[in-house]
């Protein structure tokens, strides 16, 4: 199929999804007992008088039936205007800009260690099955996908910046320091910790799967072939084992930005670092209607680019599919 | 090795009903404010130490253990439940209703799990009834999608097609034929589901959008011990988040303990798949 | 030079069916046959009757819930998992039945280098692809993309270029076109020429008599006959065992003799 075509049919997908999930959001704040000219207005309320309250209930429409409202929104929305945050008292979406630049060096890094990490794990694992090591490796993963998230970060906070005081106890950089005094390696020094956390919960995943498809590869014809041909060890990995489990790994990578996410959460209130994460929890508990509106739709947009990734990562590497060969089932 | 499995599953069991028995033990007079008591390292009167206003850690941690697992239960049985009837009506009710199911799922799962949760729970209100509806609401997509594609699957097997033609009800064909092999697999998904519930409802209650901080909810307990950190008390989130582990990998293991047991394919021949 | 020898094999699968109960499911009973060097030795039997278990029995590749009983000695010295490990592929080499054997992400003429232990991988390549009469450009494809006589001489050459002396032939001719058969007996006859011992697994008792020098008939596991080629006669009367004779007697070219159903 031809690339534009596909990036088109990609492109639709995307744009109804978007609209999909923000007509729900919509209509769940709608329903919701939080008080919209509350929620926008804030802790200024008291300082509000009546017409001010009015002025912005009419300025967003909320004298209005719901139809008119979600026009009046989808209006906005189309002229990139996602509202103001009522904690932060900026438009929302250079705020979700600002706190996405924060949070994007923190999944970049983690996001790329738990998977280099994982996979050496899982091929290790596969490649060693039931000796000790293998065991270890499962046992690990299995524990760690029952671990709270939080927890851990807790563990690991109390660990070094409390017993062994080498970490600093959170934020992005250091405080009372002004922006432009802040270097590189103070940033790198705050994003350590909190990375080293959410890379060393996110390895279960892809180490378990690839331990998985590895051991199916190992099972296979061609593998038992090879080994009759007196290939083992990191050659045979290398040679037929790597080809055919870096694709399902890589992929499934991309595909797990929704976890990922997820765990960016958790982490960044832990280490109470500044990114989208910190945000989104912030809007929920203090009510903040529009940021967390515009949150959610970034977020389902960031799984998208994920998956969308993961899909087109198969159709352009295998060459099976490459060649137009029907796989047999 | 089967005997190995029933030994797990007791294993498992009897860690998941310690909290509800120590909570019956220990009462609720650790719960109660004793200001002499106050920031108590682990010791032999309190196991799990003291906090800052002098509440014995273990009876706390006990009590939230069960807020934890009665929400999760709750929440996940809801949620398997609400898996089992979408994921049949997209799979009998005709080609429209599943691609609306369908399209549902993919919607659902289009958003990131916690965000979702953070979401509902928003627009409930938080507080307990948020975190069951918001957890219930969110585990489903994936049963639901199993048990649609298991429906499917037999909907077109031989003994099914074979049935039809010998002009038996369909009822009769749900009964005898899939139900069979439908509860086991419901059954499991919805216990693997456990685990996942318990994990979230902790974590939205430690963002603050969950159970109320009147309660000892284990996620209260741990986001309250954050500010006592640095101040060097480890045993406020040691303990806890130990025991909530505990718990979560115990329902884990049993419900995978129960899936080797239930279902012979799965189990591997070659050596050491330690689970 | 005797190349291989194996006495008294017996193979048995430990199964676990549902809720876990333990079965034993014999497979190979009290097997014993030897090989010469320059020698073909077919094994014959029906689907099912444990033939190509022997092969991975030899290559110390059987599963791990397979047990093992009996000898297996490769020139003289017992064949351990330690030592088959080391001579797979280098001494002793798998000539497999398909491509599905073969990496399928990988082009065939890589795979063909990569079984080469003598000489410089890519000149031994050109040559053996040359001697099976392949095109070169054969190397740039993937194993999908072969014809069937083109799968089956590559699959020969990877165990050609190993330069090993014992060849293990898993059903080398499944299913294929006369001409093709004919091709592939005659590399082996070549292959046992220049020296190597050929132990050719086979359901196709015709071309097994052709180009071996004795026949291991095998039913249900069980070696019930040993007999020399030449006594494949037309009507099969030289044969002495009755279950060689019936399955002899009933293929196609012979008389179609319906073979009575009785427990040998």
């Amino acid at each position: 199929m031809h690339i534009t075509r596909l990036l088109i049919i990609g492109l639709v997908k995307l744009v109804l999804l978007l609209a999909a999930v923000s007509i729900i959001t919509f209509v769940l704040m709608s329903i919701s007992p939080i008080d919209p000219v509350q929620a926008y207005i804030g802790a200024d309320m008291l300082r509000v008088g009546e017409e001010q309250r009015a002025a912005i209930a009419v300025y967003w429409g909320l004298d209005q039936p719901p139809w008119g409202r979600f026009l009046h929104w989808v209006n906005a929305i189309l002229h990139g205007d996602f509202g103001t945050s009522m904690i932060y008292r900026e438009p929302v979406l250079d705020f979700i800009g600002e706190r996405f630049a924060h949070s994007i060096v923190l999944l970049l890094i983690s996001w790329s260690l738990s998977g280099i990490i994982g996979f050496a794990a899982g091929s290790i694992a596969a490649m060693k099955q039931g000796s000790w090591l293998d065991r270890i490796i499962q046992w690990y993963c299995y524990a760690l996908s029952s671990t709270p998230t939080f927890w851990a970060g807790l563990l690991l906070l109390i660990i070094f910046t409390v017993w062994l005081p080498i970490f600093p106890v959170g934020l992005a950089v250091p405080a009372g320091v002004n922006a432009q005094d802040v270097s590189l390696l103070d940033r790198l020094y705050h994003l350590i910790l909190p990375a080293c956390t959410l890379s060393l919960i996110g390895i279960s995943n892809i180490a378990l799967h690839t331990r998985e498809k590895l051991i199916e590869v190992l099972d296979s014809d061609y593998v038992r072939f090879a080994r009759a041909q007196g290939e083992h060890g990191f050659t045979l990995w290398r040679r037929h084992g790597l080809r055919n489990i870096l694709l399902p790994a890589i992929t499934l990578q991309f595909a797990s930005f929704s976890e990922l996410f997820g765990g960016v959460v958790l982490i960044e209130q832990v280490f109470s670092y500044p990114g989208l994460g910190q945000a989104v929890v912030e809007a929920s508990t203090k009510g903040d209607v529009p940021l967390l509106m515009g949150i959610v739709i970034f977020s389902a947009l960031f799984v998208f680019v994920g998956n969308g990734i993961a899909e087109w990562l198969y159709r352009l590497v295998d060459p099976r599919i490459k060649e137009g060969y029907e796989r047999e089932a | 090795m089967k005997r190995n499995i029933f030994l797990s599953i007791g294993i498992s069991a009897v860690i998941l009903l310690m909290p509800f028995l120590l909570s019956l033990v220990l009462g609720n007079e650790g719960l109660s404010t004793k200001l002499t008591a106050r920031n108590l390292a682990p010791s032999l009167q309190h196991w799990f130490g003291t906090d800052w206003l002098g509440r014995d850690m273990l009876t706390r941690t006990v009590k939230g253990l069960t807020l934890s697992i009665g929400v999760g239960l709750i929440a996940a049985t809801i949620s398997g439940l609400i898996a089992a009837a979408l994921g049949l009506m997209a799979a009998t009710l005709g080609q429209w209703v599943d691609r609306a199911v369908t399209w549902l799922i993919d919607l659902c799962l289009s958003v990131p799990h916690l965000v979702l949760l953070l979401l509902i729970s928003f627009v409930l209100g938080g507080g307990t009834k948020g975190v069951i509806v918001a957890v219930a609401l969110s585990h489903w997509p994936s049963l639901a999608r199993l048990m649609r594609a298991e429906i499917l699957a037999l909907k077109s097997s031989q003994y099914v097609l074979i049935s039809k033609q010998m002009g038996r009800s369909s009822w009769w064909i749900a009964t005898r034929h899939m139900l069979p092999h439908l509860l086991p697999q419901f059954i499991v998904g919805t216990l693997l589901l456990f685990p996942h519930a318990i994990l979230h409802e902790a974590a939205i209650t430690f963002l603050g959008m969950g159970l109320s901080p009147h309660q000892p909810a284990i996620g209260i307990i741990l986001s309250e011990s954050m500010k006592y950190l640095s101040t060097g008390m480890w045993w406020l989130a040691l303990f806890p988040g130990l025991c909530l582990f505990l718990i979560v990998r115990a329902f884990d293991r049993l419900a995978r303990n129960l899936v080797k047991l239930i279902t012979p394919e799965s189990i591997r021949q070659r050596g050491g798949d330690s689970r | 030079m005797t190349l291989l020898n194996i006495s008294n094999l017996s193979i048995s699968f430990t199964m676990y069916d549902r809720w876990l109960r333990k079965s034993i499911q014999p497979t190979i009973s009290d097997l014993s046959l030897s090989i010469e060097a320059g020698e073909i030795i077919a094994v014959v039997g029906a689907s099912g009757s444990g033939k190509s278990l022997l092969a991975h029995a030899i290559l110390g590749l059987l599963p791990s819930n397979a047990s093992v009983s009996g000898e297996i000695s490769y020139q003289g010295k017992p064949l351990t998992s330690h030592t088959i490990a080391k001579l797979r592929g280098h001494e002793i080499a798998l000539i497999p039945q398909s491509v599905n054997y073969l990496d399928p992400l990988m082009k065939v003429g890589k795979q063909v280098e990569n079984a080469v232990r003598v000489g410089e991988p890519k000149k031994v390549r050109e040559s053996i692809f040359r001697s099976f009469s392949l095109p070169q450009h054969t190397a740039n494809r993937y194993p999908f993309q072969l014809s069937g006589g083109m799968a089956r001489r590559t699959l020969v050459a990877t165990a050609a270029v190993s330069g090993a002396k014992l060849l293990i032939a898993d059903e080398p001719t499944p299913g294929l076109h006369d001409a093709v058969v004919q091709e592939t007996l005659v590399t082996l006859k070549r292959l046992a020429a220049e020296g190597a011992g050929i132990l050719f697994i086979t359901h196709d008792l015709a071309a097994a008599v052709q180009i071996s020098s004795k026949v291991a008939v095998l039913n249900e596991g069980r070696l019930v006959d040993l007999a020399p080629a030449s006594s494949f006669t037309e009507d099969g009367l030289q044969l002495q065992h009755p279950y060689t004779r019936a399955l002899w007697l009933s293929l196609p070219q012979h008389q179609f003799t319906e073979a009575r159903v009785v427990d040998y």
